[in-house]
C-alpha cells in the first residue's frame, strides 16, 4: 500500500461573497461572486435566488473571462479613420460627452425626432426610455422588435401577458409540458430546472421543433415541424379539441370573452366589434336572467351559447365565431399534415393526449377564491397541462396570429392561471388595457408627450403624422405594422438610409452589434453606415454607440462610451421594467460594483445621467438646471415614477420605518439591497397564486404592492378586438384610413380571431428553387456575439458548421469535412457542413452569432470563429424581394414589426473548401491589444 | 507500478441522467472555474483567443445521435469525467505513485508533486478522462471536488462537486455508491444505472441513468374516447352546447 499524500480538504475558499445579478445573457440570475484579494475568484450560483435558485449556467459560471476579456474597451473613443476601419483615438470623458452634447443639443431645439435611440439588449428600458422621453425624440424603442415581440405582444393582448418575464408553467404540477420552438435562449435557467422536475416526477414532455437538440433532446415525444407552421398545426389541434367538445366550458364562459356578443350587422360600422353597454362595458347574455348584462357584473353567468337581436342585429356570442372557424374542414389534421410535415394520426394523437390529461388527469387544489363577480370558490381546479414558446415560433412573418393561437389553445383547455397549468409572475398579468398607448408628438425643445411604446387598441392610436406617414423612423405603430409594441430596431438603419419616412442626424445605441449579427443583411447595413452623399458626407451623419466591449459596431461609430462590466456597475432589474418574478413570488434585484473598473469606463445609464443634465431633459435637471442625478445609483434609489412608486419596490421608507412595495424613496435602499442578496422578494399569498386576473385576493395585493392603483380584473382576450378596428378601417370604414396598397393586407392578417397564413416570404420566393427552410438556434453555453471573447466558452463554441438532415445530405453527396454554398434569394455564403439526423428533412441551421468579423473581440485573425464561423444573417435581407410596385416591404410580421427571422428559404450544392466562409470582410482594426496566447487563470495564491 | 487499495471505506461518486440532461454544458465551466482556483495546477487555456482555443478540461459533454430503426434519431448528451474505477488502470500504471485512490472515499486523485506528466495512465484510461495541462505538464483530472465536499469553510449545502452544484436541471447526483441505501444508490438501482463499457473491468464508481423509451405511440385509443366528435361543424356545435352547458353544476336555464 502506497503511503497516501496528506491533502488540506478544507482550503480558503474566498475572502468574501459578493451578491449580485448575472448578465452573462438576458436570465438575470443572482450570483455569488468570491473575491480573493480584490479579485473576482469564482462564481457560482445564488441559492436564495428567485430565478436561478443556485444553479448556474455555462454562460453564468464564465463570468470571470468576460469580466477580463481583453476586449474591454479602455476609454472614451473618438473616429479618426473613415467609418468601419476601426481607427480611433482615446479621448477624456469631458471631451466625449462636450461632442455629443454639440450634437444633440440642436437637434432637441429644433427637431428632437433627428436623434434615433435604440437601446439593444438593455436591462433598463424604464430608464433609458425616459431619457428619450426627456429628450423629445420618438424614436426610441429596445431590441424586442427584432427578438419575441409577436410573443410578448400576442400574450398582452390575448390574456395580459405570455411567457419568460410574463408567465411559466406551473413545474410543481404540471403533467404534460409542451414545447415549441427554439426556446435555449430565454429564460434559460428556470426552464432547465422545471424540466428537471418534471424528469423528477415521471411527467411528460412534446418537443416541436424542426430540429432536436438540447430541450427537445429530452422531450419524450419529438414533432420535427416544418418551419412556419406551428400556427397551422395549432389550429388543428383546436378543431380536433372543439370537435370533440374537449374544451373548458366552464372557464371559457366565466372567464374569456367566448362569451361576449359580437355585432353582426355588415352594413354597421360596428362590425364584428363587441357588443358594449352605454358604460362600454361588452355585454354578455347572463344565463340566470336570459338577458344582456356586463361581463364583469355582479354574479353574472356569462352564457357561452345565447345570441341577442336588437333592431334587427344578430348578435353571437364570439364563441360561435369560433365554433364557425375552427370546425372547418381546412383545420382537420388530414388538411394540414403535409404542409406541417405531421402525419393526421399524430396531430390527433397529441390532441387526445392534451384532452386526456386535461379533463381525466384534472387536479384540485383545497384553497378558496372570490372571483371579480363576487363569487366564492371552495378549491383551484387545475388542468396539468402547460406550455412554453418563444423565439421559434415568434421570429416568422405570420408569428403574431401563430403565437395568438398557441395561447388560444392553452385557453380552450382551461389551463391557464390554473393549477398545472400556465402561471402568471406578477406585476402580470397586466392586460393591453392596462398598458399604455404609444405616443409620439414631437415639440422642439420639449418632452414627448408620453411613454413611446405601448398597445394600441384601433386607427387612432397609430403613429402617424399629419399626412398620413410614419411618425417613427422605424415605422412602427404605422399600417405596416400597427401593433409594433417593441419598436423595430431592425428597421432602423436601413429606414435612416433610404430616408423613408424621413432623415435622422444621430443614430445613438446601446449594446447592439447592428454591423454584425444583430443585423439583417449585414454587409448592406455596413454600406448603409459608411455611405456618402453627393457632399461627401456621410448619409447618417452622426453616430454613437456605448459597448463594454470591442464589437463589430464599435468600427462604425464616431464616438464611444464604454460601458463597464456587468460586475463594475449598478443596475437595477426593476417592476417598470422587465422584471424577474416568479408566479409565486414578486422580485426585482440590482447588480452594483462588486469590483471597480480598472479602466476609464463608465456605466452607460450613469453617462445618460450626465448627458441628460447636460441637454437640460426634464427627468434629468433640478429646478435650477443643474444635474438631478449623480449617476445611476442616483437614480435607482431617488427616482420617483409616480407617488409611492420607484425603481426599485423593496425597502422602500414608510411613516414607520422600512417597507415594500409602495414607500417614498430610502437612501439605503441600495445597501439593504447588498445586505439581501442582490434582490427583494414577496411571496404572493396562498389563495392569491393562481387565478390572478380573476380573483378578488390576487388584484387586492396587486394594488397594496403597487403594481397598479386600483383592482383591474379582466377577462383572456380570445377576441382581440383591436384587431377587428383595423380592419374595420381597411374596409373603409372611419376617418383613419390606410394607404391602398396596404388595405388587402390588414383585411387579411388582422384577424380578431387567430389565423394562419404562409410565411411571407413564401409569396416571394420560389419555393421550388429554394426548397429548404434555413434557422439558427441560439446554444445554451453562448449569448449573440459576447460570448466569443470569453475563453471558455469559445472553446464549446467556436465554429459552427451548418448542419443538415439526411435527406440532404445524401442528395448533395456530402461528406464530412466538405463546405457548401448556400443561396437565398438575397445572397450566398459559403460555409463548412456537419450532418444531424435528427432534424426535420427540409431544414438546415446552425448556431446563432458564432461567426466574428476579423479585427473585432480582441481575438487574432486566425480565430476559428472569423475562419470557419459564419452568419446566416447575409442571406437575410430587412426588405422582402421588390414587387415592381416601388415600394420597400418589410420582412416582419406585418402585425407587430418582428423581423422574420426564422422565414427564411434557401437552396444548397456542394462547394469547394474555400481559404475561411465567405462572404470574408477585411479585418477592423482593434481599438484594444489583442488577447494573450496562452493563459493560466488563478487569482489566489 | 502502484497499487490500488484493496478496498475503500466510501464509493464516492456521481450519478448522471442522460434522461434529463440538455447538454447545456454548465457543469463544465462550473468545473473550469473552480479548479482553474482551486486544487492543484489551474487548467490552462491554449489560443485563448487565437486559431482553434483548446485548454484543460476534467468533464466534456459529448453529444451522439442514435438512429433507432423504426422511430426518429435522437440526440444523447453525455457528460464525461473521470468515472473513479474501482480498478482504475491509471493507478496502477503510473510509475512514481502520482496517480492514487484513496483509501477513505475511492477518489482517484494526481498528487501533482509526484507527476512527472509522462502521460501513461491518460493511456491507459479507456475513457480518455485525463488530460495533460500543456502549461504546468502536469495530468489533470476530475477530484470530485475533494477540496469542496468536506470543506469546513463552505455551508454544508455547498459541500458537494462544483458540477453537481451547478447542474441547472438536476441531472447530477453525488454521494456514496458503496452504501445501498443511499440516495444514489437508490436512484441507480430505481432507474437501471449503468457502467460505462463494463466490459474493461475497470468497475466504475460513476453510474449513468439511461434515457427512457421516446417517441411511443400512445397507449390509448385516439379518437376513442378522448377525440370522438359531438358536432361536425358550427351549427351542430352550438346544438351539442347549449346540451353542455346545461349540464354544467348550476347549469340548467
Amino acid at each position: 500500500m502506497n503511503k497516501q499524500p496528506v491533502l488540506d480538504t478544507s482550503p480558503h475558499v474566498s475572502d468574501e461573497v459578493r451578491k449580485t445579478t448575472c448578465y452573462m445573457c438576458a436570465c438575470r440570475c443572482g450570483i455569488n461572486v468570491h473575491m480573493k484579494d480584490g479579485k473576482v475568484a469564482y462564481i457560482e450560483g445564488n441559492k436564495d435566488h428567485p430565478v436561478n435558485q443556485g444553479v448556474l449556467c455555462a454562460k453564468g459560471s464564465a463570468g470571470i473571462m468576460q469580466h477580463n476579456a481583453p476586449s474591454r474597451l479602455r476609454a472614451p473613443l473618438k473616429r479618426v479613420g473613415p467609418r468601419g476601419s476601426g481607427e480611433f483615438e482615446e479621448i477624456s470623458w469631458d471631451e466625449a460627452l462636450t461632442i455629443a452634447t454639440d450634437w444633440l443639443a440642436p437637434l432637441r431645439a429644433e427637431a428632437p425626432e433627428k436623434l434615433a435611440f435604440f437601446t439593444g439588449r438593455d436591462q433598463s428600458q424604464s430608464f433609458t426610455s425616459l431619457w428619450a422621453q426627456g429628450f423629445g425624440t420618438p424614436n426610441y424603442a429596445a431590441h424586442g422588435g427584432f427578438c419575441s415581440v409577436n410573443m410578448a405582444a400576442a400574450g398582452i393582448y390575448t390574456m395580459g401577458g405570455a411567457f419568460w418575464e410574463f408567465g411559466q408553467p406551473d413545474w410543481d404540477n404540471t403533467k404534460l409540458f409542451m414545447l415549441f420552438g427554439v426556446a435555449e435562449d430565454h429564460d434559460s435557467n428556470p426552464i432547465k430546472i422545471g424540466i428537471g422536475k418534471i424528469k423528477k416526477r415521471g411527467a411528460r414532455m412534446i418537443g416541436v421543433n424542426p430540429i432536436r437538440t438540447g430541450y427537445n433532446a429530452v422531450a419524450d415525444d419529438w414533432v420535427g415541424i416544418t418551419p412556419g407552421t406551428d400556427g397551422l398545426f395549432i389550429l388543428a389541434l383546436v378543431h380536433c379539441l372543439m370537435k370533440a367538445g374537449r374544451v373548458d366550458l366552464d372557464y371559457l364562459a366565466r372567464f374569456t370573452n367566448a362569451s361576449v356578443l359580437v355585432n353582426e350587422d355588415p352594413k354597421s360600422d360596428q362590425f364584428g366589434l363587441l357588443l358594449n353597454d352605454k358604460d362600454g362595458n361588452p355585454q354578455v347574455i347572463d344565463r340566470r336572467t336570459g338577458k344582456l348584462a356586463p361581463w364583469n357584473g355582479k354574479g353574472v353567468e356569462p352564457d357561452l351559447s345565447g345570441t341577442y337581436r336588437h333592431k334587427g342585429v344578430t348578435h353571437r356570442p364570439v364563441f360561435h365565431h369560433m365554433a364557425d372557424r375552427y370546425l372547418a374542414d381546412e383545420y382537420a389534421p388530414e388538411a394540414v399534415a403535409e404542409r406541417c410535415g405531421i402525419p393526421a394520426e399524430r396531430i390527433r394523437a397529441i390532441a387526445a393526449d392534451l384532452a386526456r390529461v386535461a379533463f381525466d388527469e384534472a387536479i384540485e387544489l383545497d384553497r378558496e377564491w372570490t372571483d371579480f363577480r363576487g363569487v366564492k370558490h371552495t378549491k383551484m381546479v387545475g388542468r396539468p397541462v402547460s406550455m412554453h414558446a418563444m423565439r421559434g415560433i415568434s421570429a416568422h412573418s405570420n408569428g403574431f396570429q401563430t403565437c395568438r393561437a398557441l395561447h388560444m389553445l392553452q385557453i380552450i383547455l382551461g389551463t391557464v392561471e390554473v393549477p398545472g397549468g400556465m402561471r402568471f409572475k406578477p406585476p402580470y398579468p397586466k392586460p393591453a388595457t392596462a398598458h399604455p398607448k404609444p405616443h409620439y408628438n414631437v415639440q422642439p425643445g420639449q418632452a414627448l408627450d408620453g411613454p413611446h411604446l405601448g398597445y394600441p387598441h384601433g386607427p387612432n392610436d397609430l403613429c402617424l403624422r399629419d399626412d398620413g406617414t410614419p411618425a417613427r423612423i422605424d415605422k412602427a405603430y404605422s399600417w405596416d405594422n400597427p401593433m409594433s409594441a417593441h419598436g423595430l430596431m431592425h428597421m432602423v438603419i436601413s429606414n435612416a438610409y433610404a430616408g423613408d419616412p424621413y432623415k435622422v442626424d444621430t443614430l445613438f445605441m446601446y449594446m447592439a452589434n447592428m454591423s454584425w449579427n444583430s443585423s439583417m443583411n449585414t454587409s448592406g447595413v455596413m454600406n448603409m453606415l459608411t455611405d456618402t452623399d453627393e457632399n461627401g458626407d456621410y448619409v447618417i451623419p452622426h453616430i454613437i454607440y456605448s459597448d463594454a466591449y470591442s464589437s463589430e459596431m464599435v468600427a462604425y461609430a464616431d464616438l464611444i462610451f464604454p460601458d463597464t462590466t456587468y460586475l463594475e456597475r449598478h443596475d437595477c432589474i426593476s417592476l417598470l421594467d422587465r422584471p424577474i418574478c416568479e408566479a409565486d413570488a414578486v422580485a426585482d434585484a440590482i447588480r452594483w460594483p462588486v469590483v471597480e473598473p480598472d479602466r476609464d469606463v463608465r456605466g452607460f445609464q450613469s453617462v445618460l445621467c450626465e448627458l441628460g443634465g447636460r441637454l437640460g431633459l426634464p427627468g434629468f435637471v433640478n429646478e435650477d438646471g443643474s444635474q438631478k442625478y449623480a449617476d445611476y445609483a442616483d437614480y435607482i434609489t431617488n427616482h420617483i415614477r409616480r407617488p409611492g412608486i420607484g425603481p426599485l419596490a423593496g425597502f422602500r421608507m414608510g411613516e414607520n420605518g422600512l417597507q415594500d412595495g409602495r414607500g417614498d424613496a430610502n437612501a439605503g435602499q441600495l445597501d439593504s439591497y447588498i445586505a439581501n442578496g442582490g434582490f427583494w422578494m414577496e411571496h404572493v399569498p396562498d389563495n392569491a397564486a393562481y387565478y390572478k386576473p380573476f380573483s378578488e385576493e390576487y388584484q387586492t395585493w396587486a394594488v397594496k404592492m403597487g403594481f397598479y392603483d386600483s383592482p383591474q380584473p379582466y377577462i383572456f382576450q380570445l377576441y382581440v378586438e383591436p384587431m377587428r378596428r383595423f380592419q374595420l378601417a381597411a374596409e373603409g370604414h372611419g376617418t383613419r384610413q390606410p394607404p391602398d396598397h396596404l388595405r388587402e393586407q390588414i383585411k387579411r392578417v388582422m384577424d380578431p380571431l387567430p389565423i394562419w397564413y404562409a410565411a411571407l416570404e413564401d409569396g416571394h420566393v420560389d419555393p421550388v428553387e429554394y426548397p429548404i427552410h434555413a434557422l439558427t438556434q441560439r446554444p445554451m453555453a453562448m449569448y449573440h456575439s459576447w460570448g466569443t471573447q470569453n475563453a471558455w466558452l469559445r472553446q464549446i463554441h467556436g465554429a459552427n458548421p451548418l448542419y443538415v438532415p439526411t435527406k440532404v445530405w445524401e442528395a448533395n453527396g456530402f461528406e464530412d469535412g466538405d463546405w457548401a454554398r448556400v443561396t437565398s434569394t438575397h445572397g450566398s455564403i459559403t460555409v463548412p457542413v456537419a450532418h444531424q439526423a435528427s432534424l426535420n428533412e427540409n431544414t438546415v441551421w446552425t448556431w446563432n452569432a458564432i461567426g466574428k468579423r476579423k479585427g473585432a473581440w480582441a481575438l487574432a485573425e486566425d480565430a476559428s470563429e472569423a475562419n470557419k464561423g459564419f452568419l446566416l444573417n447575409h442571406l437575410i435581407h430587412e426588405l422582402l424581394p421588390p414587387k415592381g410596385d416601388g415600394l420597400r416591404w418589410s420582412n416582419s410580421d406585418p402585425i407587430t414589426g418582428q423581423a422574420a427571422w426564422f422565414d427564411l428559404r434557401v437552396k444548397i450544392e456542394k462547394s469547394a473548401p474555400p481559404d475561411a466562409s465567405q462572404p470574408a470582410f477585411p479585418a477592423i482594426k482593434s481599438p484594444v491589444p489583442k488577447g494573450p496566447t496562452n493563459q493560466a487563470w488563478k487569482v489566489g495564491k | 507500478m502502484t497499487t490500488l487499495p484493496t478496498s475503500t471505506d466510501k464509493k464516492l461518486g456521481l450519478v448522471i441522467d442522460l434522461d434529463t440532461c440538455v447538454g447545456c454544458h454548465a457543469c463544465v465551466v462550473s468545473c473550469k472555474g473552480w479548479n482553474t482556483e482551486n486544487y492543484g495546477a489551474p487548467l490552462s487555456d491554449q489560443n485563448a483567443y487565437s486559431g482553434a482555443a483548446s485548454g484543460t478540461f476534467l468533464n466534456r459533454v459529448h453529444s451522439y445521435e442514435v438512429q433507432p430503426a423504426d422511430k426518429p434519431a435522437q440526440l444523447i448528451h453525455f457528460p464525461k469525467s473521470c468515472l473513479h474505477c474501482e480498478d482504475a488502470p491509471c493507478v496502477t500504471v503510473c510509475p512514481t505513485g502520482a496517480s492514487y485512490k484513496r483509501t477513505e472515499d475511492g477518489i482517484v486523485l494526481v498528487n501533482e508533486k509526484d507527476c512527472i506528466g509522462c502521460g501513461l495512465c491518460a493511456w491507459a484510461c479507456p475513457y480518455g478522462a485525463r488530460e495533460l495541462d500543456a502549461e504546468e505538464k502536469v495530468m489533470k483530472k476530475c477530484t470530485l471536488c475533494v477540496d469542496r465536499i468536506y470543506n469546513n469553510n463552505l455551508p454544508e449545502e455547498d459541500r458537494q462537486p462544483a458540477c453537481v452544484r451547478t447542474c441547472p436541471a438536476g441531472a447530477r447526483h453525488f454521494g456514496d455508491l458503496g452504501d445501498p441505501d443511499s440516495a444514489v444508490s437508490q436512484l441507480v438501482a430505481e432507474r437501471g444505472g449503468m457502467d460505462l463499457m463494463p466490459e474493461q473491468g475497470t468497475k466504475p464508481v460513476n453510474k449513468y441513468l439511461p434515457p427512457r423509451p421516446k417517441d411511443a405511440a400512445p397507449e390509448f385509443d385516439v379518437l376513442a374516447p378522448y377525440l370522438e366528435p359531438v358536432a361536425t361543424d358550427g351549427k351542430g356545435f352550438v346544438g351539442w352546447l347549449d346540451k353542455a352547458l346545461s349540464a354544467l353544476p348550476g347549469g340548467a336555464k
